[in-house]
């Protein structure tokens, strides 16, 4: 006999046995009664999209991709991943002006960090606000991040020479955020890994991970993206670390998933630069020695994506190795975001409502500041509350002795 | 023609119908149309036999082509009928008949030729075109001939006639089975029917008593003392979770098992096994592992998935195969139509057995049966069923004034499912409130409102009947979410507790029934979650515990 007890279907569809778990655990649902939910949405939806794509559902697009149905799941069915391929393959609506230029973040990028000086401010005055919100559809609640007036490469190539010094070498996968809105994180990675004993390369070629243009329905710019990425990753030969986790989880699951490139033989060698350390100093093959003048309280917050990664775990470990630190992990929560999902004037009240439950649990635990991985987590939970919040290899920076740290590694 | 009662005393009928499947439900329209005064009688629900337990193929004849030319012909002009009186019943899928490498290509030629003899379009085309137009095939294929096969859903046909029968007039009584044939001066005047929820007698008297109950109909001629020998063959199919392919696919040889992969509604099916059983076990038949082992070892030389697919459930059902009246050994069978008049064949007058034939020619045995009761009756009216459409099928009527639903530019999912199953009289379904546009069956799409128009309108007693209206708890979790909530509804009809319970019970077993053969991977783990639901969450373990003392 040839049959398998085992079935076979794309991402596991009918796997699914009805418990509605993920359901339960949408923050969509909980909020938008217009989104038919993961499980309707996903493999129930799926039946009859085979049966016919007209019974295709736009409502799909109320989807946040938090993937949270995905860590809800008993029985390992790729719930998002359903939701996603169905936008790709039968969503009739095209992206909007707005949609491919939040898509966009390369060219947006390259662009703003260019005018910094004149772009950030602008950004931030109320009448472009209210021109973006009407004429866009940008919501005029939300802040912009702040452009960067110097991109991180531009540094980087400044530092390139002493890097090649270290036996040991990482490639830096920095992605957009660190490359034109935040290049200290980046320089802060570099010089841990310096301390450690490693040094940095970039890759050949670096664009986009593709997040926010598969969100935007930007498909074919997608793939063309991933694979330039794909191709340097595979050439770099080491670890490609990253300090993003959304477009960690882009890169190893989204790209074989949803835009159908084969990434199997370096997927294992893209991962976040929390895990990689913590991995490194449980092996007893670094150490981090920390100061001693530093006392603050963190809460970290774990963003979808994370947990989905289940890597949570490492920079949780990570930061506790900080004798000055009390960290507490807040309850898994949405923050709403979504990367441009939250940006968009239609989503901005379903995006405040779901972050609700994580603004009032930091409010509640009051720390200093807040930890996450996540870049969008952390300009919605700047401009929703009071906090700062840094991502753990910022803090990790802050708290390590760099002199002795790089003494205990040679 | 003046039988001994007095008429307006007790029912009487120009013609009584024995059958609730789509024969008895195609003869009662044609009666009814042809102006008879017409009543249906069911024992249980209607397509609870034959009907209800097939491929759901509308055959474009091409199978019968090399062996039974006259079934071929009967079956293509059949199809085009359907395909124009019933397209809220039939989708227009295509058919494929692919030969593999152990077929040989000879027998495709034969088989061209036979097509084009029977009037069936068929057209060889290129392997790889075959594969382009459905991927799913075995590409092993060295030859594929397309013909109009399609798939047609025997619930909405059946039902589709029960309407169109009743609007014209007809009564239609389900649950209502014969206990005896009321007999006198060699004419059959009425029957004696049970109740069959309560128990009550009752007597109908009509002109013409018609036999269309299928494989049952030998033991309703018994009661007659009349002899119409039938064969039950068993026929055994697979249904998979989702539609594995879109067109359907057949092998090109001659007919054997499991060779026909028909995609219907949300699923697919593959059957089906053939095999005499006796007579005495055709009321309950149970799909053996070497059945399933054939279907899933065949079917996956159609389409090699269904080997990793999930499968559903199975299920059997039975061909009434008749014999040859000068051959009561049954070694010539045939699988053609079977129209008898007792009074000829036995002297039996007013009583007039149609059987035989196939869901394909349900529509041309019910004229043959009519043209019989009408000839007999002395009424010269044609036939019509050939031309007007069926109840959902007509025209779709812009503006209508009962259509609530709300989103009349783009219908919600549920709305299309539901404009699926019932064509145009979907927009008789009412969403007068957001709950009537709540889902009970999350699988198939089913909204509180088409529970309410079918319990309403579609003659909904218990959750079987509801399942075979709307399709609820037929997709992949089997009822586990929906049983519930469909006893819900009905018990807002109905507003007995214990009935509820009872129907749920029944419900949930008759599910499980069909999951037992293919037990394993998620459709286990599917029955084993459903058993914790109602058994410990519902409680339903108590009223089975409950139910076997109070017995």
């Amino acid at each position: 006999m040839t049959y398998k007890s085992d079935n076979i279907s794309p991402n596991n569809f009918e796997e699914c046995i009805k418990c509605t778990i993920c359901t339960a655990y949408c923050p969509v649902s909980a909020v938008n009664p217009s989104y038919p939910g993961p499980k309707q949405a996903g493999p129930d939806g799926e039946r009859y999209r085979l049966k016919k794509p007209s019974f295709y559902d736009e409502a799909l697009k109320y989807c946040l991709n938090c993937k949270r149905c995905e860590v809800a799941c008993p029985s390992g069915v790729r719930v998002g991943d359903i939701i996603q391929s169905a936008r790709i393959r039968y969503a009739k609506s095209k992206p909007s002006l707005r949609d491919r230029l939040l898509a966009d973040t390369d060219f947006v990028g390259t662009l703003s960090s260019a005018f910094a000086p004149i772009v950030n401010p602008t950004l931030r005055t109320r009448p472009v606000k209210m021109l973006m919100h009407s004429v866009l559809g940008v919501d005029s609640h939300r802040q912009f991040p702040a452009y960067s007036r110097s991109r991180f490469t531009s540094w980087y190539r400044r530092h390139k020479q002493e890097q090649e010094k270290y036996p040991r070498q990482v490639a830096y996968f920095h992605g957009c955020y660190v490359e034109y809105n935040n290049p200290a994180l980046g320089i802060d990675f570099v010089k841990i890994m310096n301390a450690l004993g490693f040094g940095v390369r970039l890759l050949d070629k670096e664009r986009c991970c593709g997040v926010a243009k598969i969100a935007n329905g930007l498909i074919d710019k997608a793939r063309h993206d991933a694979e330039i990425n794909i191709e340097s990753i595979r050439r770099a030969g080491c670890p490609v670390l990253t300090t993003s986790s959304t477009c960690t989880l882009t890169m190893r699951e989204e790209y074989p998933h949803l835009l159908g490139i084969d990434n199997s033989d370096v997927r294992e060698s893209i991962q976040l630069a929390v895990r990689f350390i913590f991995s490194l100093v449980d092996r007893g093959e670094a150490t981090l020695v920390f100061r001693d003048d530093i006392h603050e309280t963190i809460a970290y917050h774990t963003p979808c994506h994370m947990s989905r990664l289940g890597w949570a775990i490492y920079p949780v470990s990570l930061l506790k190795m900080a004798p000055g630190l009390t960290l507490r992990v807040l309850p898994q929560n949405c923050c709403g975001i979504a990367g441009t999902y939250g940006f968009k004037k239609e989503n901005y009240n379903v995006s405040q409502q779901i972050g609700q439950q994580l603004f009032d649990s930091i409010a509640e635990f009051n720390p200093d500041s807040v930890a996450t991985d996540c870049e969008t987590c952390k300009w919605q939970i700047e401009m929703s509350t009071p906090y700062k919040v840094e991502n753990p290899i910022s803090i990790l920076a802050r708290m390590i002795d760099f002199e002795k740290t790089r003494l205990a590694n040679s | 023609m003046t039988p001994s009662h007095n008429h307006n005393q007790v029912p009487f009928f120009d013609v009584i119908i024995i059958g609730g499947g789509a024969t008895g439900a195609g003869t009662a329209r044609d009666c009814a149309l042809r102006g008879l005064k017409t009543l249906l009688v069911e024992r249980f629900d209607f397509t609870a036999g034959a009907t209800g337990r097939n491929h759901g193929l509308l055959h474009s004849g091409a199978r019968y082509a090399v062996t039974d030319s006259e079934s071929a012909a009967e079956c293509i002009r059949e199809n085009r009928i359907l395909r124009r009186i019933a397209r809220h019943c039939v989708e227009p899928t295509g058919g494929l008949f692919i030969s593999l490498p152990e077929d040989g290509i000879e027998y495709q030629t034969k088989f061209i030729e036979a097509c084009r003899n029977a009037d069936i379009e068929a057209e060889a085309i290129d392997p790889a075109l075959a594969l382009k137009l459905e991927p799913s095939l075995n590409p092993r294929l060295i030859g594929a001939v397309t013909v109009p096969d399609g798939a047609v859903d025997p619930f909405r046909l059946t039902v589709a006639n029960i309407i169109d029968a009743r609007k014209n007039g007809a009564s239609v009584r389900t649950y209502h089975e014969v206990t005896r044939l009321l007999i006198a001066n060699g004419r059959v005047e009425g029957v004696e029917l049970r109740d069959n929820h309560t128990g009550a007698i009752s007597k109908y008297y009509a002109n013409i008593v018609i036999n269309a109950a299928g494989i049952w109909g030998h033991r309703i001629a018994r009661m007659a003392d009349v002899d119409v020998k039938m064969f039950p063959a068993k026929g055994a199919l697979l249904i998979f979770g989702h539609r594995v392919n879109n067109v359907v696919i057949n092998r090109c040889r001659k007919p054997a098992d499991a060779d026909i992969l028909v995609p219907g509604d949300t699923i697919s099916l593959i059957g089906t096994t053939s095999s005499r059983i006796p007579y005495d076990e055709i009321d309950s038949m149970d799909v053996t592992p070497e059945e399933v082992d054939v279907l899933l070892r065949e079917g996956s030389q159609l389409a090699p998935s269904l080997a990793h697919t999930r499968i559903l459930r199975a299920y059997a059902g039975v061909r009434p195969l008749v014999a040859a009246d000068n051959d009561p050994s049954g070694r010539n069978i045939s699988r053609g139509i079977v129209c008898l008049d007792h009074k000829k064949r036995d002297g039996l007058d007013g009583f007039i057995t149609i059987t035989g034939g196939k869901l394909m020619t349900y529509r041309l045995m019910a004229e043959e049966a009519t043209n019989m009761a009408c000839s007999k009756l002395g009424i010269d009216k044609p036939c019509t069923t050939a031309e007007q459409p069926l109840p959902g099928s007509e025209s779709a009527q812009k503006d209508k004034k009962s259509d609530t639903r709300k989103h009349i530019i783009s219908l919600s999912t549920d709305q299309k499912a539901a404009e699926d199953r019932h064509g145009t009289l979907s927009t008789e379904i009412k969403y007068e409130s957001d709950e009537d546009e709540a889902l009970v069956c999350e699988c198939e799409h089913v909204s509180v409102g088409e529970v309410k128009y079918a319990i309403e309108n579609l003659h909904v007693d218990n959750l079987i009947n509801m399942r075979r209206r709307t399709r609820l708890g037929m997709g992949t979790c089997q009822g586990e979410l929906c049983a519930c909530r469909g006893a819900g509804l009905l018990h807002k009809a109905h507003g007995c507790t214990e009935r509820a319970l009872a129907d749920l019970h029944s419900f949930i077993n008759e599910r499980w029934k069909g999951m037992k053969p293919v037990a394993w991977g998620e459709s286990l783990v599917e029955g084993q979650f459903m058993a914790w639901l109602y058994g410990g969450v519902c409680g339903l373990a108590d009223f089975a515990n409950k139910d076997k003392t109070d017995q």
